[in-house]
């Protein structure tokens, strides 16, 4: 059946794209919390931190962008879940389709729902004062490690999705998420941390996602980070691929 | 195209669906302990049986979404577990809760269905399947605005785009008002007119007595009883002739009362050649 795999994932993936245009409110609440720690952090807390950047929320953008995709992804398992439960999934996988095109069809939605909300907040942040002598060559270095973090971490979402007993269960996986920033490099620098949490700080995924980003955006020499950063990305989307498909095939089978 | 129509043909003459000894459990519950029934082609199947008795559990190992632990069972002449692919392509199901997109429209609802079957002209298609189930008027509206008579009505046919030769039917008419009860055994019988294997699985005895051309009884996980209704009948005591004033039931009241429109539609003959003319496999 897979000689229909493009086609059926296209079909299913125009489903979910039209699923999203008529609840633009789920990109709208997705870009609001990332937002919200953005104006929170620069307004009332930045004047207190010490960054060594010129202007804080360029030294605090990678990390927000890092929580949107996070706040992002619960959406993904909830769709999911909202199939599984409603019996459309069913009628899916009795039909003649390519089996794998319907679980495709929603991480590819998740990852234009969260383009698109990175979008809102990268202009949000030029509002805010955001600045970057960044080339072309730069921000699509930023957008490939953004759309390989969008993929791990929405491959991660389909787990709960599949196997959710209830909707917030479904999307509840997501905090711990959104919070792994907070211990990370991207609110402040690590060094003023005391020495067990600097020491979980500077070697979870997070900090060298960010220190990367922030790297090319103040168009700094990028150093060892961005293959630490592309490894935990790659190893976090085989894992959680895997996972997924395991538990997909036990699930439809 | 032509493949399809040849592969039709070669397994014409067995029965649309066999099962032989088919057992299922969930951990500790035994749900199906070897269940046994042919269904021959075109005509409508109803098994019966009370909640829990299985039924479910039958329809989806018959619509490869789950294994059974033993037996065997075959669709259109193709083994459930090693032909799935072409089990898919022979078969329809229309499960118990209405699956349908709610938040697409009824036509795009069709279209989609349509698009997956890789049929072509999936506009047509849609727009003769919303005529023939009187959903024209509502074909733009979202799902989520439908009655429950409306929502099956379309779940119904969303399983008859690309024509497939069987038909699963899992309780179609459980929490539908009588009326749209009727709207659903109108499109049942037409189904079964046309040409499909129908198999319905309903807890309720007068469904199956008004469908079905046979009818199964699943009990403690086997079929106790499988015969014509006549055959069925046969197995009581002979029956005894009272004379029973005649009232009009509760239903009859109700539908007299209410007098609906949608009911005289539906009874109007549709176009003859609609399963023709829209047949793109």
């Amino acid at each position: 059946m897979t000689r229909h795999f493009f086609g059926d994932t296209t079909v299913l993936l125009g489903r979910s794209l039209r699923h999203i245009s008529r609840s633009p409110d789920t990109i709208i609440t997705t870009a609001i919390m990332p937002i919200a720690f953005m104006l929170l952090f620069v307004y009332v807390f930045g004047g207190a931190i010490q960054t060594g950047s010129d202007k804080y929320v360029n030294y605090l953008l990678p990390g927000i962008l890092l929580i949107t995709v996070a706040s992002g992804i619960s959406y993904t398992a909830y769709r999911l879940f909202l199939d599984m439960k409603g019996g459309i999934f069913e009628r899916f996988q009795s039909m003649p389709i390519a089996r794998s095109s319907a679980l495709w069809a929603h991480v590819l939605t998740s990852l234009v729902a969260n383009l698109i909300s990175l979008v809102v907040v990268v202009l949000v942040a030029l509002l805010m004062g955001f600045r970057s002598g960044a080339g072309a060559l730069d921000w699509l270095a930023v957008a490939g490690i953004m759309i390989l973090f969008t993929l791990a971490l929405t491959w991660l979402a389909v787990i709960p999705g599949l196997t959710a007993q209830s909707v917030d269960g479904a999307s509840a996986f997501s905090y711990p998420l959104i919070f792994l920033p907070f211990i990370s490099s991207a609110f402040v620098p690590t060094e003023s941390m005391p020495g067990p949490v600097r020491a979980f700080a500077e070697n979870q995924p997070v900090t060298s996602i960010v220190n990367t980003i922030r790297d090319l955006f103040a168009q700094h020499q990028v150093g060892d980070d961005i293959w630490i950063a592309l490894a935990w990305c790659a190893s976090l989307l085989i894992v959680a691929y895997s996972v997924a498909m395991a538990i997909y095939h036990r699930k439809i089978s | 195209m032509s493949i399809d129509a040849q592969m039709t043909t070669e397994q014409v003459r067995g029965p649309a669906i066999q099962v032989r000894g088919l057992e299922k459990s969930y951990k500790e519950l035994h749900v199906l302990r070897g269940v046994d029934f042919d269904v021959a082609r075109g005509t409508i199947f109803a098994l019966l049986g009370s909640n829990g008795a299985g039924k479910t559990t039958v329809v989806r190992i018959l619509s490869t979404l789950l294994k059974p632990d033993a037996g065997t069972a075959s669709v259109n002449g193709f083994d459930v577990a090693t032909q799935a692919a072409n089990v898919r392509e022979s078969l329809s199901l229309t499960g118990q809760f209405a699956a349908v997109d709610e938040i697409l429209s009824g036509r795009e609802n069709l279209v989609l269905v349509a698009r997956l079957r890789h049929l072509r002209d999936p506009g047509r298609i849609a727009d003769d399947l919303l005529a023939r189930f009187s959903l024209s008027d509502a074909a733009r509206r979202k799902v989520s605005t439908y009655s429950g008579g409306m929502r099956r009505r379309l779940d119904i046919a969303m399983s008859l785009i690309g024509n497939p030769p069987v038909i699963f039917l899992d309780e179609p008419t459980t929490g539908l008002d009588p009326q749209a009860r009727l709207e659903v055994w109108q499109a049942v019988r037409e189904l079964a007119r046309q040409g499909a294997t129908v198999l319905l699985t309903t807890q309720y005895l007068d469904e199956a007595e008004q469908l079905a051309d046979r009818i199964a009884i699943l009990h403690q996980g086997r079929i106790i009883a499988n015969g014509t209704l006549p055959e069925l009948k046969q197995l009581l005591p002979p029956a005894k002739v009272e004379y029973v004033e005649k009232q009009p039931t509760l239903e009859d009241v109700f539908l007299a009362i209410v007098g609906d429109q949608a009911l005289t539609a539906q009874q109007t003959p549709p176009d003859p050649t609609a399963r023709t003319a829209k047949d793109p496999r």
